[in-house]
């Protein structure tokens, strides 16, 4: 210490010691990176509201994709993501609550409210990891012509037949994945009269049985999302989906480690040693940070 | 020591206790169900165009900078620092995000027409 403050006094720096903006340096800074951070963001997400735009008729309806809620049957929509949307807003919740607790240097409060944001924090991941799999997995499936674009099945008024309402003439047992041969569906598209094809967007334009089957003949089944493909509609969709979500989520992971950092070093009583607990305060900022992507993540994916 | 480097930050004090907390929580989590009610109903009188995109669109968009404005004037405890510094770290977004979206949503009408 007594090192730090000769350097210092010999330095032709500036010394610190007054704050012009009324904030630590650590603090300054970590604002500072999540100004540059909500640019990155911003940019992702305004990317992909162009791409939307321009392909607005094979753009999936979050509805649509998103259907699934753990342990329950038939089309839940939105739900899931808005649990998932509930456990990170508590999760900050109690984020506050542990800087809270630090201003009074309160190092049992910390260690409750800061474990709680962690148990938070794995959920939230958890549940991300969850709603991949089934994104990745597929859902009702499609079909995909020459130029990559993908049309769901439906019946004429437009309603989407799943592969294996058609196929098989049963909706399916919920959590299994069936994978259909292009055959198989073209064999049991010939069967179905009543059957045809619609665009996948908003628009969802429906075809007349007469183009429909000329659009089968060389259709491929596409089932799942991936990087390439994706059944849902157009494949800038997956990309954007994995690349936001994907990046949001290793703020989450880096967010729980930080976290998991402090934790220990409050249990250590790093911070009473040093006199003030602001370093809650500064990775408090990062996790509320994350919290507010998820807000705009939650918008401009699922509800817009 | 006074000019130590390594001060904390000049305390700005938010409220007392605890409830204002749960309060910013409350409202977080109204506009949330709000949002995610609409979201499922999507009530037809809302989905009038207006601006090139829906009424319940405008909604969405409005509710969510709503909820952006609670959590980083109220969690990110912005709203009780100077006011130089709130200005330091807000206006950049002010300009640049509206300036990047105007951008986008202009020149963005021309891609359809050059194929």
């Amino acid at each position: 210490m007594s090192n730090e403050a000769t350097l210092q006094k010999d330095s032709p720096l500036w010394g610190g010691g007054r704050q012009p903006l009324g904030v630590s340096y650590g603090k300054q800074m970590m604002w500072f990176f999540l100004l540059s951070d909500a640019l990155s963001f911003s940019g992702f997400l305004t990317a992909m509201g162009l791409y939307r735009f321009k392909y607005e008729d094979t753009w999936p309806v979050a509805e649509n994709v998103f259907t699934h809620f753990p342990f329950m049957h038939g089309d839940a929509p939105l739900l899931f993501v808005a649990l998932m949307t509930f456990i990170l807003i508590l999760s900050s919740v109690t984020m506050v609550l542990a800087v809270n607790a630090g201003h009074h240097m309160n190092r049992k409060g910390v260690i409750l409210w800061l474990g709680l944001t962690i148990i938070g924090g794995f959920f939230f991941l958890g549940s991300q990891a969850w709603e991949w799999y089934h994104f990745i997995n597929g859902d009702k499936g499609a079909v995909q012509v020459e130029d990559n674009t993908i049309y769901y099945l439906s019946d004429m008024e437009g309603n989407i037949v799943t592969l294996h309402e058609l196929v098989d003439g049963t909706p399916g047992e919920h959590g299994e994945h069936y994978h259909f041969t292009t055959e198989q569906v073209r064999a049991a598209f010939e069967r179905n009269e009543g059957v045809t094809l619609r665009n996948p967007g908003k628009t969802a334009t429906t075809f007349s049985r007469k183009e429909a089957e000329a659009m089968m003949t060389n259709a491929e089944v596409v089932q799942g999302a991936n990087l390439t493909e994706n059944e849902y509609g157009h494949v800038l969709f997956a990309d954007f989906f994995f690349f936001v979500t994907g990046f949001h989520g290793t703020h989450v992971f880096s967010g729980v480690v930080l976290n998991i950092i402090i934790f220990i070093n409050v249990i250590m009583g790093t911070y009473d040693k040093r006199g003030h607990y602001e370093m809650i305060e500064k990775v408090g900022l990062y996790w509320h940070f994350v919290d507010l992507v998820w807000v705009f993540v939650f918008t401009f994916f699922y509800l817009v | 020591m006074s000019d130590h480097p390594k001060l904390p930050s000049e305390h700005h004090e938010s409220p007392e206790g605890t409830w204002w907390i749960w309060k910013v929580f409350i409202i977080l989590l109204v506009v949330t169900t709000v949002e995610v009610v609409l979201g499922i109903i999507k009530p037809e009188i809302l989905m009038v165009q207006l601006l090139g995109t829906s009424i319940l669109n405008i909604i969405f968009i409005v509710l969510t900078l709503l909820k952006a404005f609670y959590i980083v004037a109220e969690f990110m405890h912005l709203k009780y620092e100077r006011s130089n510094f709130i200005w330091t770290i807000t206006l950049p977004m002010l300009v640049l995000i509206p300036y990047l979206t105007f951008i986008v949503l202009t020149e963005g009408g021309y891609m359809n027409v050059f194929e």
